[in-house]
């Protein structure tokens, strides 16, 4: 306990720590004022004012497109009928093309967009997660004070994973917090600047199983940074493994796989993976293909990603990056 | 006198693609309870690795080891709270104020936190305990490092080179603060290049080279057993010292000339340079034995004595001279 206590003190009371989560905090907060600036209260005026400019605009449409109609047949038997459709065969547009909503401010549905939030906030604090926690054991290693430490507490494993579980709490606590903040955050944008309307019982538990899994991605990108910095012992492995993985694997393989029609390249693209688990299911579509629906046409193959696949790949991904930084440390040798 | 500190055939190999090499090539070393015990050995010789071997941060491939009777690194959680050690250079994370490093030491290993203001206090860092590590000088690092060691109130001290850096004041408090704590019942194992600093404050000494033993027991045994062979020898004034020399070497002596005198290197019978001299009615006014001090024994026992035209390289180590002259 003595040592779980210090490693909490020393995550907390590091430079980094504080100065990457309040650079985390700036990006939210920019996030969050950008949706209350551009976003508006739809209220009974501005709606009928949309309705109206619509009703105007079909009008416009209906006037436009019968003087087309009577300019086409002034002008059959002459030059000019081939500049129009044969026979003039000119459809007005219904009044269903014109929803009144085009005519409408942004205005921030709770229900409809908190969830695209959520992933943003989900990335910003996995990100801050896998920098805080690559700095927290990484900076350790480097700096010599893991030895000394490991001179006061020799069961290494012991150790590692008391750092460890130190992170993990530690990150726990801050995204439920935010979390938290930015729920209400948001709520107070939709009734500021939207509307919160369709709330339901089950609503709120979408929303909260959502935050749930965008808990456990920002969990794992802090494991995942700590333990490729332990591997390397330093800072700079698990930054180098993220920045190799964006470019090198994400870039790359990307363009590779389009290059060689592969079908769904998707497959092999963790951006998808992680689109999978926070919104339940990621369908890719193969264009290349052609599977003769009952309605006619083509329909492209598809396959889903689900997200007990993208937390299967999370589990095994953290399985292996903490497996290995624990077997390190337990068989190489401190010099 | 009970042993702290046990060390038996100890072996460590370092491999890599570039071959292998035996650091440790099984050591011995005995330390008891209560002693300021040296711990000698040129770069590269296996100080460290030994250290480090012994406070579980290396793997040893052969050998046994003990602290306080009990075998590590098996039992060395149960041990570890009795042992302060530093090894090599001090490291600390350099954005911690010295007093954040230790009272996170402190918090670790479950101690007082008052605990820390007494150690920054007798390491002489009391005023400068609120400054960020990475602004210190080497020499407050290495305070800084010996106070860690010392936070836990050990009954093992290890230091690896304390001295490193220190101002010669620093030095001085350095050895008067090895003496106090050897009075005041800690054993403490002490590895050092100072060899005048061991010689004036060790009881016992252990030399290493190339990874194995090649001295240990008291400083003053180790020195009477590697008691130079060397006489300083006088003559009346006016004797031609360079054609004495001559005489001598013609026999085999290995002979220095000083200004007023030479010296005999490999006398181990003084009286056949009286009986050479007197036969060519050449009479000595002073023979006498140069004594051997730590430093002299220490190039001897590693073979690590310059040599002059020769860049000798970490790791070459030269066969000690056997045998003397006139024997």
């Amino acid at each position: 306990m003595s040592l779980y206590k210090a490693e909490t003190r020393r995550l907390v009371k590091r430079r980094f720590t504080k100065l990457f989560v309040f650079c985390g905090l700036l990006v939210l907060a920019a996030v969050a004022a950008g949706v209350f600036l551009s976003n508006q209260k739809v209220g009974p005026e501005t709606v009928a004012k949309a309705k109206a400019e619509a009703q105007a605009n079909y009008q416009q449409q209906v006037l436009d497109t019968n003087r087309l109609i009577q300019e086409c047949q002034a002008a059959q038997g002459t030059a000019r009928a081939s500049d129009y459709p044969p026979k003039c065969d000119i459809t007005a547009p219904s009044p269903s093309d014109f929803n009144p909503e085009w005519y409408m401010p942004a205005s921030f549905d709770f229900r409809s967009r908190f969830p695209s939030m959520v992933t943003t906030f989900a990335a910003v604090l996995a990100l801050v997660a896998y920098i805080v926690g690559a700095s927290f054991v990484g900076a350790e290693w480097s700096s010599g004070g893991m030895m000394n430490l490991l001179l006061w507490r020799p069961r290494r494993v012991q150790v590692l994973g008391t750092k460890l579980a130190v992170l993990l709490a530690g990150t726990t606590v801050l995204t439920v917090v935010l979390g938290a903040i930015w729920t209400a955050g948001f709520y107070g944008i939709a009734t500021a600047r939207g509307s919160t309307a369709k709330m339901t019982s089950g609503a709120w538990q979408s929303i909260a199983l959502m935050e749930a899994r965008a808990l456990a991605l920002v969990l794992v990108a802090g494991a995942l940074g700590f333990g490729l910095a332990s591997i390397g012992r330093h800072t700079a492995m698990a930054l180098g493994v993220a920045i190799g993985v964006i470019v090198v694997l994400q870039f790359g393989v990307a363009a590779v796989l389009g290059l060689a029609n592969v079908k769904f390249p998707e497959l092999y693209l963790a951006p998808f993976w992680i689109i999978a688990w926070m919104y339940k299911q990621y369908v890719a579509e193969d264009y290349h293909s052609c599977e003769v629906s009952l309605t006619g046409g083509c329909q492209p193959a598809t396959l889903t990603i689900t997200w007990q696949m993208a937390g299967g790949a999370m589990v095994l991904l953290f399985a292996l990056v903490v497996g290995a930084a624990m077997w390190t440390l337990r068989k190489r040798d401190i010099t | 006198m009970d042993a702290v500190l046990e060390i038996a055939g100890l072996r460590k190999t370092y491999r890599s693609r570039k071959g292998t090499r035996r650091a440790l090539d099984g050591f011995d070393m005995t330390v008891g309870a209560g002693q300021v015990h040296g711990f000698l050995g040129p770069n590269g010789s296996g100080k460290t690795t030994t250290l480090r071997t012994l406070l579980g941060l290396i793997r040893p491939n052969g050998g046994r080891m003990a602290l306080f009777g009990q075998e590590v690194p098996r039992h060395l959680p149960s041990v570890a709270g009795r042992v302060g050690a530093i090894v090599e250079s001090p490291q600390f994370f350099g954005n911690f104020t010295a007093q954040d490093t230790l009272s996170l030491l402190a918090d670790a290993g479950g101690l007082r936190r008052e605990r820390v203001t007494a150690v920054l206090e007798l390491v002489g860092l009391r005023d400068r305990a609120k400054e960020r590590v990475r602004t210190y000088s080497l020499g407050m690092k290495q305070r800084l490092a010996v106070a860690s060691a010392l936070l836990k109130e050990p009954q093992l001290l290890i230091l690896d080179e304390p001295a490193n850096g220190l101002d010669p004041g620093g030095i001085r408090e350095m050895r008067t603060l090895m003496r106090n704590l050897a009075e005041s019942g800690m054993t403490v194992l002490l590895s050092s290049h100072i060899l005048g600093e061991i010689q004036l404050i060790c009881d016992q000494v252990t030399i290493i080279s190339a990874g194995r033993r090649v001295a240990a027991g008291s400083v003053a045994d180790v020195l009477a057993e590697h008691a130079s062979s060397a006489v300083k020898v006088r003559l009346e004034p006016g004797v031609d010292l360079i054609g004495v020399a001559a005489i001598l070497k013609a026999n085999g002596a290995d002979v220095t000339v000083q200004a007023d005198h030479f010296v005999v290197g490999n006398a181990g019978n003084p009286a056949q340079i009286t009986r050479i001299l007197a036969e060519r009615e050449i009479y000595v006014s002073e023979l006498s034995p140069v004594a051997a001090d730590l430093e002299s024994v220490f190039l001897e026992l590693t073979g690590t004595a310059p040599v002059e035209g020769q860049n000798r390289q970490v790791d070459q180590v030269a066969a000690p001279a056997q045998g003397g002259w006139g024997q």
